[in-house]
């Protein structure tokens, strides 16, 4: 009887806990080698990015980076009314520097475009007191400033300077939520003028949602249908769903145009039928109906192919057994064949719901005013008005909402559950 | 082996030297502006002139304006735009966050007689990374064919009882706060300082809300054309040029409003850190000299920036019977009651007004 204090030894005189662990973790050395290259893939082209753009919607060093000694100095400022002529010295030397400086990123536009973010309309405020800031060799240097502009008597102006000094901010993330920093740098609720990116985050899951209920009903008999035609007609079919989906987006999209505006195909339908007259064209293009319209168009194979896929697999018996046992054709489909398809409902949702919320082209090009999501005011931020930081904060409470989401679809349903096919 | 060698390291110094050659004639620089009429009248007056001159060539490009491009492309130090037409607020701010080349005003060219080109350029057209070319302005238009008694002044533009149908209107709110102020009554000397309080601003959206939803909204310089000949509208805000165009190149019976009319200029820019620089800034100069301007004028009717080039501005270059001059947005008459487009008031306001614009849009 072999004594349980003495380890199991291998052929060559290793114990054999120690080799099975040597072998496993070779295995799994290999097992890592052999997946590095999407590894290095996935983080090099998706979590350096998404990386950086977190960082981005935080960091926004234009203080720091103009006017270094300031930025470092009124830190020590109190905030209590106007700052004491040291501060503001070392500001107009700063700035003096400053103005003879064309490196990107730290030139007085730079400093100017961030005061201005947090403060409307003191852009010019900075940039012409920077022209006139090297002609001011002695103080008081306050009251040299509010020479050239009575806007620095302001003392909000120096609590914008102070804040944007400092290289970590939440002012992105207040304004994509519709909040700011006021006069005496609380935080409050944004005028309601201004209100836009919270309304546009909810209709965007408003419409998120409209669009995953109506793929998912105008889905599931085509599914069905796929499922169990004969062989020959379902392929027909299939090519039918394919083919749009093989067809560029835009092609779809302008397709969408042609078809439904008010000198298209549909509405010049009606008005020869006699439905409409002439004047009364109705406008299905360049609003909310159009984005829904060419959205569920262009995202309905992402419902119908997971929910064939998990059809295909049901056989057809099932139901021919609860309709044997007495079940109503609604009760047996309602209670045998539904519970089966969930998967594939859930799989189909949760794909059509998650690509509409970033929809970017579609709702562009036909979304006219109202039709517009919140990834249009995200690229309206990256390519227009230059606010990167702001696309960023954007982009991320997206991103979140996103995450959110999909943690409570696995509550609800189950990630287990899901089927893709 | 050795042979191969020495005839590959030959055939080398020989294209090398092809090369070396090609420099000064040969090269190519990447023109980008706004594309339709506006890029038809620069190749005609600034383009072919140049390559001929200099044998260079022009690979000329279209945009919708802004600053995003140039700022990506330096940014990520890949510039591949040598030059580029760009509106004034967007020179003025692209040149503060050094996005932009300094220019040196003294290598302009000097007019036929002599004047440096500093002072042969009307005032206020000049800048440290930015050189302007023409004078442009953004009127409304409407189809005389179909409204014989058409609108007279801006307050018009937003009567849509007294002239019913949709009008177009540039997405954005540059120029759409200034119409809407002098629609509902303000002088043209005042609309900024009156659009500098807050109470200014929520009378220009009150005015703007009137015809909201009779407004289709145009994005590019070419659209607004389209939309009149289509009939999409009744009338639109439109660039002057681009109209001009259409009713003197396509016989289009389209009639300008001058009155309420806001004027701004197109300037030259060159991005940092091009490879062409010597080249793009030749032909700014070139571009920019007494008689391609006055070139370009006889193409499209804007301006000319320089004082030297008005009085060669003759007539319409394929149609001899088109006087040009009273087509211009500087000609006196057109300039009764007109603004010129405050650059500083959008580089500070842009920001928030484009958000508050864009809130109201989805409203």
């Amino acid at each position: 009887m072999p004594d349980p204090t003495t380890p199991i030894l291998t052929a060559d005189g290793t114990p054999l806990k120690a080799k099975l662990a040597q072998t496993t973790r070779q295995l799994k050395w290999k097992a890592f080698l052999l997946t590095l290259p999407l590894v290095l893939f996935v983080v090099i082209t998706f979590v350096l990015p998404i990386g950086q753009m977190l960082y981005r919607s935080v960091h926004n060093p234009a203080g720091s980076n103009v006017v270094p000694q300031f930025a470092e100095f009124i830190q020590e400022w109190d905030g209590q009314g106007l700052p004491d002529d040291k501060y503001v010295e070392s500001f107009v030397k700063d700035l003096a520097v400053a103005r003879k400086n064309r490196e990107i990123g730290k030139t007085v536009g730079n400093l100017a475009t961030r005061v201005n973010y947090e403060m409307p309309g003191s852009r010019s405020l900075i940039t012409s007191t920077a022209r006139k800031a090297a002609k001011i060799t002695e103080g008081p240097y306050l009251d040299a400033l509010i020479k050239i502009n009575k806007k620095w008597e302001n003392p909000a102006i120096w609590l914008t300077l102070q804040r944007v000094s400092k290289d970590y901010t939440l002012a992105f993330y207040l304004a994509a939520t519709d909040m700011k920093y006021d006069e005496t740098g609380k935080i409050v609720q944004a005028d309601d003028l201004y209100q836009i990116y919270i309304p546009i985050l909810l209709k965007t899951l408003w419409l998120s949602a409209v669009i995953t209920v109506l793929c998912f009903i105008l889905a599931y008999p085509v599914s069905y249908l796929l499922s169990t035609l004969p062989l020959r007609t379902s392929n027909l079919l299939m090519i039918l769903v394919l083919l749009p989906f093989w067809t560029s987006l835009l092609v779809r999209t302008t397709a969408w145009i042609a078809m439904l505006q008010t000198e298209g195909i549909i509405n010049d339908a009606l008005v020869f039928l006699g439905a409409i007259d002439d004047d009364g064209r109705i406008q299905m293009i360049y609003n909310q109906t159009g984005t829904i319209i060419s959205m569920v168009h262009i995202l309905l194979p992402f419902m119908i192919l997971p929910l064939f896929s998990v059809m295909k697999t049901i056989p057809p018996s099932y139901m021919r057994a609860a309709k044997s046992m007495g079940a109503s054709t609604f009760y047996s489909f309602r209670r045998v064949y539904f519970p089966q398809t969930i998967p594939g409902i859930a799989a189909g949702t949760l794909l059509v719901f998650i690509l509409a919320i970033g929809y970017y082209i579609t709702p562009a090009l036909v979304g006219g005013n109202d039709g517009l999501l919140i990834s249009n005011l995200i690229a309206d931020h990256i390519k227009k008005t230059l606010n990167w930081s702001l696309g960023a904060a954007l982009g991320t409470i997206l991103l979140v909402v996103v995450m959110v989401f999909y943690w409570i679809y696995n509550k609800l349903v189950g990630v287990d559950n899901l089927k893709f096919g | 082996m050795k042979l191969k060698l020495l005839i590959s390291s030959m055939a080398l110094s020989l294209g090398m030297g092809f090369a070396g050659s090609a420099s000064a004639a040969g090269g190519e620089i990447t023109v980008v502006s706004w594309g339709g009429a506006y890029t038809k009248s620069q190749v005609e007056a600034y383009h072919k002139p140049w390559i001929a001159k200099t044998g260079n060539k022009i690979k000329s490009e279209d945009y919708n304006g802004g600053i995003a491009e140039i700022k990506a492309m330096v940014e990520a130090g890949n510039v591949s735009w040598d030059i580029v037409d760009v509106e004034l607020s967007d020179a003025i701010r692209a040149c503060d966050e050094g996005l932009l080349e300094t220019i040196d005003h003294s290598k302009l060219p000097p007019a036929k007689d002599g004047t440096p080109a500093t002072e042969d350029f009307i005032e206020g057209t000049l800048y440290d990374c930015a050189v302007a070319n023409i004078v442009w302005s953004t009127i409304f238009a409407y189809d005389k064919s179909k409204m014989p008694e058409g609108p007279k002044t801006m307050a018009d533009f937003f009567d849509t009882k007294k002239f019913p149908g949709k009008r177009g209107l540039r997405k954005g709110a540059k120029v759409n706060l200034e119409f809407a102020l002098m629609a509902d009554g303000v002088a043209a000397k005042d609309v900024y300082s009156v659009m500098e309080t807050e109470e200014g601003i929520d009378r220009a959206f009150k005015k703007l809300d009137t015809i909201k939803d009779d407004v289709v909204w145009w994005e590019a310089g070419a659209q607004p054309p389209q939309l009149l000949a289509d009939g999409e509208v009744a009338m639109t805000t439109a660039y002057n040029g681009r109209i001009f165009n259409a009713v003197a190149g396509e016989d289009k019976p389209f009639e300008i409003v001058w009155d309420g009319q806001v004027w701004d200029l197109d300037l030259w820019v060159i991005p940092k850190g091009t490879k062409n620089k010597e080249l793009a800034m030749d032909f700014l100069g070139f571009s920019t000299g007494t008689e391609p301007l006055a070139a370009q004028a006889s193409w499209i009717s804007y301006g000319p920036a320089r004082k030297s080039s008005a009085p060669l501005v003759g007539n319409y270059a394929t149609n001899e019977k088109i006087d040009m001059a009273p087509q211009m947005p500087t000609n006196p008459e057109n300039l009764t009651n007109a603004v010129q487009n405050n650059f500083e008031f959008w580089a500070d306001n842009a920001d928030q007004l484009n958000e508050r614009f864009n809130a109201w849009l989805a409203k």
